[in-house]
């Protein structure tokens, strides 16, 4: 009896956790188009509901009632395997990011090791959509992908071990707890840096979205995909920018802790504090896709390769050496 | 050790509801939704003209070189995950040698740069 509740309670978390947040994804959509219409001085969308508040719900009603299209030259399993396994990966991460103090699903002592290999299981639901689709844009869509998420793993990764030897642990909380005096956005700036470029990179958005280039790749991996096969990947996409600023959160920003550890900051409860640094990263997200232009993917490859790389590995260096010689190891 | 691995049971369950989720969304689209597909709907999609042949053929070689380098650099990234956590109880000697793997594979990654693995013109 005491397992049935156990497990109806955690169902019960489960989807106090991931409705809000598909509800944020679609309102994710709506703030990207009202804010990038706002740089450009226009309303964005204005006609369903008011002040187009209802907007992203259309939009998903529209998707949900269209034709599901598998190309007669698709491998039918893969392709509708595909969309599912990106929005299943972005959607389980979730699992054990700390929304305030004790406010864990999974409060794993591996965390940050989790978060790393479910980001790393992303590429196959792309590079899976590229290959069952037997198209080509698709394909070149896919290949492109996967080498950019790929190279700027490498860099994310050992951005997560600068801090990892500050913190001294790979628990997500303890991380958070961590930097209750200072955030580590502080003496880790250059990373912090690197780690806003390398999670457009990673999460596919510009300026670095070659894979869904229109001018040359059309949409790139999910050319061929309609109807709620195209919305799971869009929701995956999404629910992936989310959880990419959490982890930025989580990381560099302090989590849920208040700014300052003083009486009007501290009223305002911890999970409030979380979301709106989520909402402070995801406003970047959109900030650079209404301002900066395409790289080339030459470019993009140079930029991962031999910037990013020697500088996050020579910062992991670095932080080492001075925790070391002056005694600052955590523990 | 049961009590370990019952941390992992929430996520079990989380993966549960996020795969049911998945199919439901995709299945009930497919079961409300109008479906009348036809021949040229269901061609692959290449500009206008018929899809010449099969899409797997030959691709850039510098694709499985990115895969082989991140091979190599995200085990590096592996490896230094349990190195960062335990510094602190593993002293000098410890981060000496993880100095001396890391020289090592700085000099594999400047002769990869030397011969031009990471040019893409």
């Amino acid at each position: 009896m005491a397992e049935v509740l156990y497990v109806a309670q955690t169902v019960v978390i489960v989807l106090l956790i991931v409705v809000p947040l598909l509800l944020g994804v679609a309102y994710l959509t709506y703030a990207e188009r009202k804010v990038i219409g706002a740089m450009q001085l226009r309303q964005g969308p204005m006609t369903v509901g008011p002040w187009g508040l209802l907007q992203p719900l259309a939009d998903g009603l529209k998707l949900f009632l269209k034709e599901t299209v598998v190309p007669s030259g698709a491998n039918r399993g893969i392709f509708i395997l595909a969309p599912m396994v990106t929005f299943i990966l972005a959607l389980i991460g979730w699992a054990v990011i700390p929304f305030g103090d004790g406010l864990v699903l999974a409060d794993i002592n591996v965390g940050v090791l989790y978060l790393f290999a479910i980001s790393s299981l992303g590429v196959y639901g792309i590079i899976m959509a590229g290959w069952a689709s037997n198209s080509r844009y698709a394909f070149l869509g896919a290949l492109r992908s996967s080498a950019q998420m790929v190279s700027y793993e490498i860099s994310i990764g050992l951005i997560i071990i600068s801090v990892l030897l500050t913190a001294g642990s790979l628990n997500l909380s303890a991380i958070v707890r961590a930097q209750e005096g200072l955030w580590f956005v502080i003496p880790h700036f250059p990373m912090f840096m690197l780690f806003l470029a390398s999670m457009l990179a990673e999460t596919n958005r510009h300026p670095f979205d070659l894979p869904e280039d229109e001018a040359s790749l059309v949409t790139g991996y999910n050319v061929e995909y309609s109807s709620m096969a195209f919305a799971l990947f869009f929701l995956g996409e999404y629910a992936n920018m989310i959880l990419m600023a959490a982890i930025c959160s989580i990381l560099f920003l302090g989590g849920w802790l208040a700014p300052f550890g003083f009486v009007p900051f501290t009223w305002i409860p911890g999970p409030i504090w979380f979301i709106l640094k989520i909402c402070a990263v995801l406003f970047i997200f959109i900030w650079a896709r209404a301002t900066l232009p395409r790289y080339r993917y030459d470019q993009l490859m140079r930029l991962g390769w031999k910037v990013f790389l020697p500088l996050s590995l020579l910062w992991v260096v670095v932080t080492s050496g001075v925790l070391v010689a002056f005694d600052l190891l955590p523990r | 050790m049961q009590a370990y691995l019952a941390e992992y049971l929430p996520i079990l369950i989380f993966l549960a509801i996020a795969v049911g989720l998945a199919v439901v969304i995709v299945a009930a689209s497919l079961l409300v939704a109008r479906q009348r597909p036809d021949t040229e709907k269901l061609s692959a999609y290449e500009c206008g003209f018929e899809p010449f042949d099969d899409t797997r053929g030959r691709f850039d070689v510098r694709f499985y070189l990115v895969a082989i380098l991140f091979i190599i650099f995200d085990l590096e990234v592996a490896f230094l995950f349990p190195w960062a956590v335990a510094l602190g109880d593993i002293g000098l000697l410890g981060f000496w040698s993880m100095m001396l793997f890391l020289g090592v594979l700085t000099v594999g990654f400047v002769y990869e740069w030397k011969k031009g693995a990471l040019e893409w013109e």
